[in-house]
């Protein structure tokens, strides 16, 4: 407890460099997904490969991926960017699929509605078919977020700034109480971010409860079904 | 005026959905499609907005071919309603009706007091406005579907089977509503049911397709009923069974009339002015 008290300051300071390592990745897969999930869905053929190929970057064992990364795009080993461009790959690896899924998951009967009303393919896309993928992207960019707060973490072993520096650093010089401070400290950024980003889909998509909640067409179908 | 010559549509797989079809659709008066399922009534009404292009033949409105029209913009000049509305879930009611104005660039707020105008005309509460589809009943996204459908207040109207999904009580009520609409709005409606009873009440011009929309016949309810072109058509409206042959009995309070199976109908009136369609 003492070690918490008497180290604030730290704590505050790693806390800010964890964010500002870890949002960037986090708003960059979000959009780079859309292309990726777009061409998914667009050829038959292309999806099966696409998604295949994205969701094995997942695999890369991510220390090696810091450690090779500045080797290929020439930065310092211990540029903060490195960090970013891996959890972006990452990112990109849990997201493409779930924007795939989204818009593949928008009914047909309203994609066809749009292009009656006259909505051209572009706008529609932008208007009605990722807007309505929405509640699937928010719950892919949740699972992307709590991932990339946790990864970022380990870019401490290459002494980049992290809350990940409280355990390399409390694990060389014997201080328990710093080892548990930055994992309780991750897990609280982690729920705080989830909460964050759960709120400003709610302030996105009003719609999306309503629906929801039951009231939909197809619930609402079911019980007039139930009834007649 | 609306017209189809030699219009053919050959799906990618191989389905000849529509062959050879011509047909004139007069402006200002209410042509309905109907036939069976898969008869290709779908296929032929977006043919006409250019959601389906043809395979061949052309497609005029008013003497115009519906390609010189870039697609989108052809669409946005023609209203559309479908089968369980086709509203856009994340929109209010007020903005789904706005949606075509507010494409063609009417400014939102100008484009929202017309649609609150354009629930009224279709009868409904402006209370319902900043609800969500979801929100309404089936019969009251219709409604909205049918405002949508008027809002860049086009010549041309398509329904797609548009009451096809509410209950009898509802879709006759939106039927009546739909004449009255029609009385004061004037468009060209080109309405696809499968309802011969709803296409006899609804058009001026009725069209029973057969399989590959192949016209079966055209012509006014009445002159369908009193003389279908052949036994096709004869099964199709039910002229020899049921409720709509009838015959006249003598009974000692007056004449009725009764249906082919002896149940009473209605009665003979003479009347005093107006002509069947
Ligand atoms: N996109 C498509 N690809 C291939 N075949 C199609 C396509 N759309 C329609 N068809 C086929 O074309 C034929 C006519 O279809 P259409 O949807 O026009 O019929 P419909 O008269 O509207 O039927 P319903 O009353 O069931 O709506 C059917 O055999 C259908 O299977
Ligand atoms: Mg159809």
């Amino acid at each position: 407890m003492n070690w918490i008290v008497n180290n604030g300051d730290l704590i505050g300071q790693l806390v800010v460099a964890h964010l500002a390592t870890a949002i960037p990745p986090i708003i960059l897969s979000f959009f780079l997904s859309i292309p990726i999930g777009w061409f998914a869905n667009r050829f038959q053929v292309s999806r099966g490969i696409l998604l295949t190929v994205f969701a094995l970057l997942y695999a890369i064992p991510s220390l090696p991926l810091f450690i090779v990364l500045p080797l290929i795009i020439g930065t310092g080993l211990r540029d903060p960017i490195n960090v970013v461009i891996a959890l972006t790959i990452y990112g990109i690896a849990l997201m493409a699929r779930s924007t795939a899924d989204g818009l593949a998951s928008v009914d047909p009967d309203v994609r066809q509605a749009a292009t009656a009303v006259g909505y051209s393919a572009r706008s529609s896309f932008w208007r009605v078919e990722l807007p309505l993928a929405g509640p699937v992207l928010l719950a892919g960019i949740r699972v992307v977020a709590v991932s990339t707060i946790s990864l970022t973490t380990v870019g401490a072993v290459l002494g980049i700034d992290s809350l990940g520096a409280l355990f390399t650093d409390g694990y060389q010089r014997n201080i328990p109480s710093e080892i548990l401070t930055g994992i309780v400290v991750t897990i609280a950024l982690a729920l705080a971010v989830d909460f964050l980003i759960v709120r400003i889909g709610r302030l996105l998509m009003p719609w999306s409860r309503i629906v929801g909640a039951g009231g939909g067409r197809s619930a609402r179908r079911q019980r007039t079904a139930a009834t007649a | 005026m609306i017209e189809f010559r030699g219009v053919s549509k050959l799906f990618p797989d191989g389905t000849l959905a529509v062959d050879d079809f011509s047909l004139v659709i007069p402006s200002r008066k209410t042509t309905v499609f109907v036939g069976s399922s898969g008869s290709g009534k779908t296929t032929l009404l977006r043919m006409i907005n250019r959601m389906v292009d043809t395979t061949s033949g052309t497609i005029e409105i008013d003497g115009q071919p519906t390609t010189a029209l870039e697609a989108v913009a052809l669409r946005r000049s023609i209203g559309y309603v479908m089968q369980n509305s086709g509203l856009l879930p994340h929109l209010r009611v007020v903005d789904n009706v706005a949606t075509v104005p507010v494409l063609n660039g009417v400014p939102k707020k100008e484009a929202r007091e017309a649609a609150l105008v354009l629930l009224d005309t279709v009868g409904l509460d402006r209370s319902l406005a900043e609800r969500y589809p979801s929100q309404l009943s089936g019969g009251q996204q219709q409604r909205v579907g049918v405002a949508r459908g008027l809002a860049a207040n086009p010549n041309i109207l398509l329904m797609d089977e548009p009451f096809g999904a509410v209950d009898p009580i509802v879709r006759s009520e939106l039927q009546v509503e739909l004449i009255r609409l029609q009385r004061d709005l004037d468009k060209t409606i080109v309405f696809v049911t499968h309802d011969i009873d709803e296409a006899f009440l609804l058009g001026d011009q009725v069209v029973i397709l057969e399989k590959g929309g192949v016209i079966a016949q055209v012509g006014s309810p009445t002159e369908i009923l009193t003389a279908p072109a052949n036994e096709f058509v004869a099964t199709f409206i039910g002229a020899e069974r049921g409720k709509r042959a009838l015959s006249i009995q003598k009974t000692a309070t007056g004449d009725i009339l009764v249906d082919s199976e002896g149940r009473a109908a209605g009665v003979l009136v003479q009347q005093s002015e107006g002509v069947v369609r």
